[in-house]
């Protein structure tokens, strides 16, 4: 049991180091650099250009640049912003509090509305409302992100109904505290529905799956049989038992907090690491979309590392290695 | 047998919506990159039956013309006319299904900002979407075969090397690994360039998943008594997996192929739609949709979301397809 662990630590930890020397390499192989606009300009000479790149440290071989880089990840700062002129640490973190903001609200609402739904559908199998749940999943699963994201932003816009673009209005400072909380939820709404219309299918169809094979088990009938029905049967019994694959989601979407809401950002303005890294990728920021990347995928190895322990404790037969561990 | 038919019918009809895009040049009846500063933003022109001289069987299309003063008039609608050329299987062509007389302008999804066609620009922008989508799906699947044939027949460390490579892949977040990667590829390249680039980024990065797929089809496979006895007979590695383990995986890399392909053309859509992927003035549906970035254009111009539409309706009928290709595959296991 405890070795499980610390072999899963162990892994998450390799994981984490080779995301680094992937990004890094990958960036650093690339062809250009920040300083490929400023070459272009006649008035400013070669060797203005070679003093800076040597001041960023752009022209040592790349194993050097790797540690210098590694010191500095250690140290906090993960890598310097050219484009900015700060440790890219100060540049993430009001962005990344934005999007922690919008993808735990997100997330909470995709669980809370999406384990009713599923155990619900799952219990009426073939009902109206099952069947109009499943209509409804297949429907937004197929729909791409992007058009979800656009189709809810052209509603917003036409209907006034929700302000649009960034995270607080014009007169922000002058409100009271509640007043403050109202306006942010106001803008953060459009964005929210549109990570819930995304994030809810996949919870549901999976969670609907596994509920009802569930419900067709032996022990079910022997509950029924002693007198247990409706919510408490579903909620206590069923629910713990089909709960597998939706711990697995559950770190899934851990994973994607901080990296999932990428395109929704961007779509709407919502001032998080999504513009953020977008801009840095057009101006070849690297330390930005490095840093970035490996904040996604540090979360990602977090989330799944937290499915394994949650997985753990909510099932004996993972505990005790045994092999039709589901 | 009935799961032949229901994957028949989205089948059936996948081929012909691919169908419609590859016929781009016919059905469009404009280039889509001909501009007509003077129309931007048209709204879609519509259809009638009544021509001066009442009415008439011959639709109608009104709402625009380059003729300056008046009310707009309407132009009558001729089919298989000749217009701008456009190349097919190789050889010039200018015949187009449909089209209106010289000051009129037939626009039946409108017209964008430099007063091209909306209907052609879909159209060709299809063409350029969907291969995009189908070509890295070729790339992603023939990766995963190869990486997952090898992990799951040799075993022992390559499986653990490769498994840890797959488990890389799978936690990188993949819309900002696709970020990085682009911003490792230089921004300003030609068309067919960045096309390939895009079709190289996207489908390096999807393999993973039916690569572990594919791994567990061949594990089982490898221990079949069949193959066991091939290889009792002395078959070597090569025709084992020819012969006998890869058709095995089949089903399920057609399955995965259904499931991707709507997956890569949206991803190809994002990063065009974020300016790092196919750039103007070739369309795709993703530098379409671009323009949908300023808000007022997104407000006042609906018909602008005709892309947007155009990947809904690929995504469902893939999924669609997917969902029955699961069900037979399903069946025909038990």
């Amino acid at each position: 049991m405890k070795s499980y662990v610390a072999r899963r630590l162990a892994r998450a930890v390799l994981l984490l180091f080779a995301v680094s020397v992937l990004c890094f390499l990958l960036t650093r192989l690339a062809p250009g650099s920040f300083f490929d606009e400023i070459r272009l300009n006649p008035q400013i000479s070669p060797q203005t250009i070679a003093a800076l790149q040597a001041r960023y440290g752009l022209d040592e071989p790349l194993p050097l640049r790797y540690g210098r880089w590694a010191r500095s990840v250690a140290r906090g700062d993960f890598g310097f912003s050219i484009a900015y002129n700060t440790p890219v640490a100060q540049l993430m973190w009001a962005p990344a509090k934005h999007t922690l903001l919008l993808g735990g609200v997100a997330m909470l609402l995709c669980w809370l509305i999406s384990i009713p739904l599923a155990v619900w559908s799952a219990a009426y199998e073939r009902s109206w409302f099952d069947r109009g749940v499943s209509a409804l999943t297949s429907l937004f699963i197929s729909i791409p992100e992007i058009v979800l994201a656009l189709a809810l932003l052209a509603f917003a816009m036409r209907s006034h109904a929700l302000p649009v673009g960034g995270m607080t209005s014009v007169g922000f400072d002058e409100l009271t505290a509640w007043g403050k909380a109202v306006d942010i939820a106001r803008h953060m709404l459009a964005p929210v529905v549109i990570l819930v219309l995304v994030g809810t299918p996949v919870i549901v169809r999976h969670l609907r799956a596994s509920v009802a094979e569930v419900l067709h088990a032996p022990f079910v009938e022997a509950a029924r049989g002693c007198g247990i029905g409706g919510a408490r049967l579903l909620f206590r019994h069923v629910l713990p038992a089909a709960a597998n694959p939706a711990i697995s989601l559950f770190g899934l979407s851990l994973a994607a907090l901080l990296s999932g809401s990428l395109l929704v950002e961007v779509v709407t303005g919502w001032p998080g690491l999504g513009p953020l890294i977008l801009d840095a990728t057009l101006a070849r920021d690297l330390d930005v979309v490095v840093a970035a990347a490996m904040l996604g995928a540090a979360m990602m190895i977090v989330g799944n590392f937290a499915a394994d322990l949650l997985l753990l404790a909510a099932d004996p037969r993972i505990r005790t290695g045994s092999p039709d561990a589901g | 047998m009935r799961d032949r038919g229901s994957i028949l019918v989205p089948a059936v009809l996948l081929v012909l919506w691919h169908l419609a895009f590859l016929l781009a040049g016919f059905l469009a009846p404009y280039d889509p990159a001909e501009q007509q500063r003077e129309l931007p933003y048209i709204a879609p022109s519509h259809l009638q039956f009544r021509g001066p001289k009442g009415f008439h069987l011959r639709p109608y299309a009104c709402g625009a013309s380059t003729v300056v003063d008046g009310p707009a008039p309407c132009y009558p609608v001729h089919f298989f006319v000749h217009g701008c050329t456009y190349s097919f299987a190789g050889m010039p062509w200018s015949v187009h299904l449909f089209g209106v007389p010289s000051p009129g302008r037939i626009a039946i999804l409108g017209t964008d900002a430099y007063g091209r066609d909306v209907w052609s620009r879909l159209l060709f922008g299809g063409r350029i979407s969907l291969a995009a989508g189908l070509l890295a799906t070729l790339v992603s699947l023939v990766l995963a075969m190869l990486i997952g044939t090898i992990s799951g027949f040799y075993g022992k460390w390559t499986d653990e090397l490769l498994m840890g490579g797959a488990e890389l892949f799978l936690v990188v977040p993949w819309l900002y690994f696709l970020l990085v990667l682009r911003a490792m590829l230089p921004l300003h390249l030609t068309g067919a360039a960045t096309f390939l680039l895009v079709v190289g980024v996207i489908g390096s990065l999807g393999w993973a998943r039916p690569m572990r797929l594919v791994r567990g089809v061949v594990l089982s496979a490898r221990e079949r008594n069949y193959v066991l006895a091939a290889r009792g007979f002395g078959a070597s590695d090569t025709y084992l997996l020819r012969r006998h383990i890869a058709p095995m995986t089949a089903g399920v890399l057609l399955t995965q192929a259904a499931l991707l392909v709507p997956q890569f053309v949206a991803a190809e859509a994002a990063l065009s739609f974020f300016g790092l992927g196919v750039s103007e003035p070739v369309p795709s549906w993703g530098n379409m949709l671009a323009v949908l970035q300023q808000y007022s254009v997104l407000v006042s111009y609906w018909w602008m979301l005709a892309p947007a539409i155009a990947l809904v309706i690929t995504s469902v009928m893939y999924g669609w397809l997917a969902e029955a290709l699961q069900r037979s595959l399903k069946s025909s296991s038990i």
